[in-house]
């Protein structure tokens, strides 16, 4: 049963990702192969906010912080230090990891709204050093000069078809590791704290430690999309650090939906259409996107694979009605 | 087994516990009565760490655990129920146990395994059958009866293996059947456990049945402590909660 549970991942993360070694075939224009990139560190970024927001109930306005961090450190490390993209990688998941845990030490013991609030304004503290250390970060230009691709274990980040497959393994890799960490006995302590933080200490849980480690958890993923959106627009700027893309994460979760785990890459996939599909047709994207996100907390407040879900549960339990009705008495 | 030395609480320049010294026998069953706001659930709040004394010692096992935070207290042995039912109700009945079992066994910071782990089933379904839960085990908590609710509190705090367990007020807000097949369940856990069994309880029907001895606590002070018939018989119990209808039951 536990191994069947893996198994099933495994085979899951397996078959995704030879889908989308795929579907460049079917679709083989450069724009997919964009879209798939930026949705794969979007979908990495949103998940690992799912971590708190969904799995946690911590509602926090300043994981972006954790993506800018994230872009800037795997950009700099390239662009300044030279290393090679493995240890850029690794150095950014401990640089990440290091950040978090020391927001995290101070943010975690605050309740709700106060949580909420101070990531948004370590998150904006972020920002602003960036935008004042230009001879570092290049300022509100970004990151000028590009970064460096060069190849490692035969690939070559710089051909866009490797680009695009590497992407796509580093997204089902993510997925495939915090799908197992909410699967975990971790995972479920932290479901625990969610509900009933009081409970949980009464039963010996350092809630405290859990909520930390999720946040650590969750600022390292955070960090990996902001590496993926770093190799594809080949800098790092300011924007990626703003609040707004806090924001954009939170929206991801809500249109996707917080209760299924593949609920904030589907949140991703639709912002990241409407995105681009709205913004040819009109220059009042926000509006247009401010429509949507009222619709869904209106009409389908619990997401769009949340309500499939939940259609779907609903469906089988009907059929299974009806069948145990048809069949005759004993 | 467990101690109360000189215990102190004030809020505000209120005592709600003043000075308060009892001591509770390995595996004994003890109510704790008395008037509302006599401080019974503070009682229980210092002893477990949800708040700390301003004075006094709570020993437990030769060990003082005033003051120690509840995750620690509950470490030492401790366990407890809340008088409105405290659980996590986007889980199973199941998964909520595992979850008490993986904290009590300290597995529940594990990344690397799967849950459930194998290791704590057995425990947690043992649990489930003491509590008469296991009929139940796939609903999810937050879909139980007020009644269920209450018993998977108590399971909660039976995960854990406690030396000493607290239950508030665990008939609260059930009807006259339902209070004494609750009261009936917990006595059968304590016979089968032998633990320490303290609870709060408002009917005195139950608590002069089921009670081995009664702690009667007034204005944050202990009034009387006895068996039920001398509590029954005491005239200051009688005043200060039961009142002259008891002493009339009792001649």
């Amino acid at each position: 049963m536990i191994r069947s549970a893996l198994g099933r991942d495994l085979l899951f993360a397996v078959g995704g990702l030879i889908l989308l070694a795929a579907l460049p075939l079917v679709f083989p224009g450069k724009a997919f192969a964009d879209f798939v990139i930026r949705l794969s560190a979007f979908a990495i970024y949103a998940t690992s906010l799912n971590l708190l927001i969904g799995y946690g109930g911590l509602v926090s306005f300043g994981h972006g912080l954790f993506y800018g961090l994230g872009a800037y450190s795997f950009a700099l490390l390239m662009q300044k230090a030279g290393t090679s993209i493995p240890l850029a990688f690794a150095l950014t998941i401990l640089i990440n990891g290091a950040v978090a845990a020391v927001i995290g030490a101070i943010c975690i013991r605050l309740k709700e709204i106060y949580f909420s609030f101070l990531t948004l304004a370590f998150q904006m503290l972020l920002h602003s050093l960036i935008i004042a250390w230009t001879s570092v970060t290049g300022g509100d230009q970004g990151l000028t000069g590009g970064v460096p691709r060069p190849p490692f274990l035969g690939i070559r980040l710089d051909d866009p078809r490797h680009l695009y497959l590497f992407c796509c393994a580093v997204l089902v890799v993510s997925l495939f590791i915090m799908r197992h960490l909410v699967q975990s006995p971790f995972g479920y302590t932290l479901r625990m704290i969610r509900d009933n933080p009081r409970r949980a200490a009464f039963l010996g849980i350092h809630v405290w430690r859990i909520r930390l480690l999720a946040f650590v958890v969750a600022g390292i993923f955070g960090g990996v999309g902001g590496m993926l959106i770093s190799l594809f627009v080949s800098s790092a700027y300011p924007d990626f650090a703003y609040w707004t893309v806090s924001g954009e994460g939170v929206f991801m979760i809500l249109l996707g939906g917080m209760g299924v785990f593949l609920g904030p890459l589907a949140g991703a996939g639709i912002l990241l259409l409407l995105n681009d599909l709205v913004t040819r047709l009109t220059e009042h994207y926000s509006l247009v996107l401010g429509i949507v996100i009222l619709a869904f907390a209106l009409g389908l407040r619990k997401g769009v694979l949340g309500f499939l879900k939940d259609w779907w549960t609903k469906r089988a339990a009907g059929t299974k009605g009806r069948q145990s009705a048809a069949t005759p008495a004993a | 087994m467990l101690t109360i030395e000189h215990l102190r609480k004030s809020f505000g320049g209120v005592a709600a516990i003043n000075d308060v010294s009892l001591h509770f026998e390995p595996g004994s069953l003890t109510a704790v009565i008395g008037p509302n706001g006599a401080g019974k659930t503070t009682f229980f709040n210092l002893i477990t760490g949800a708040y700390r004394p301003d004075a006094g010692r709570v020993v437990l096992g030769g060990e003082d655990i005033a003051g120690l935070p509840a995750p620690v207290i509950m470490r030492r042995g401790m366990g407890r129920a809340f008088q409105v039912a405290s659980i996590f109700s986007s889980l199973t009945v199941r998964e909520s146990i595992l979850g008490a079992v993986n904290a009590h066994r300290r597995d529940y910071a594990q990344l690397l395994r799967r849950f459930p782990l194998a290791r704590a089933q057995s425990h947690a379904d043992e649990v489930m059958e003491l509590v008469g839960l296991s009929a139940r085990a796939h609903v999810l908590s937050g879909n139980l009866s007020h009644g269920d609710q209450k018993l998977l509190d108590i399971a909660l705090a039976l995960a854990l293996e406690p030396r000493v367990l607290l239950l508030d007020e665990p008939t609260a807000g059930m009807g006259s059947e339902e209070r004494w097949q609750m009261i009936e369940t917990v006595h059968q856990l304590w016979a089968r456990k032998q633990i320490t069994l303290i609870f709060i309880e408002h009917d005195m029907d139950i608590v002069f049945q089921y009670a081995q001895t009664i702690r009667v606590l007034s204005y944050g002070k202990v009034l009387a402590e006895g068996t039920a018939e001398q509590v029954r018989r005491n005239p200051a119990v009688i005043e200060a909660y039961l009142g002259a209808h008891f002493e009339g039951r009792a001649a």
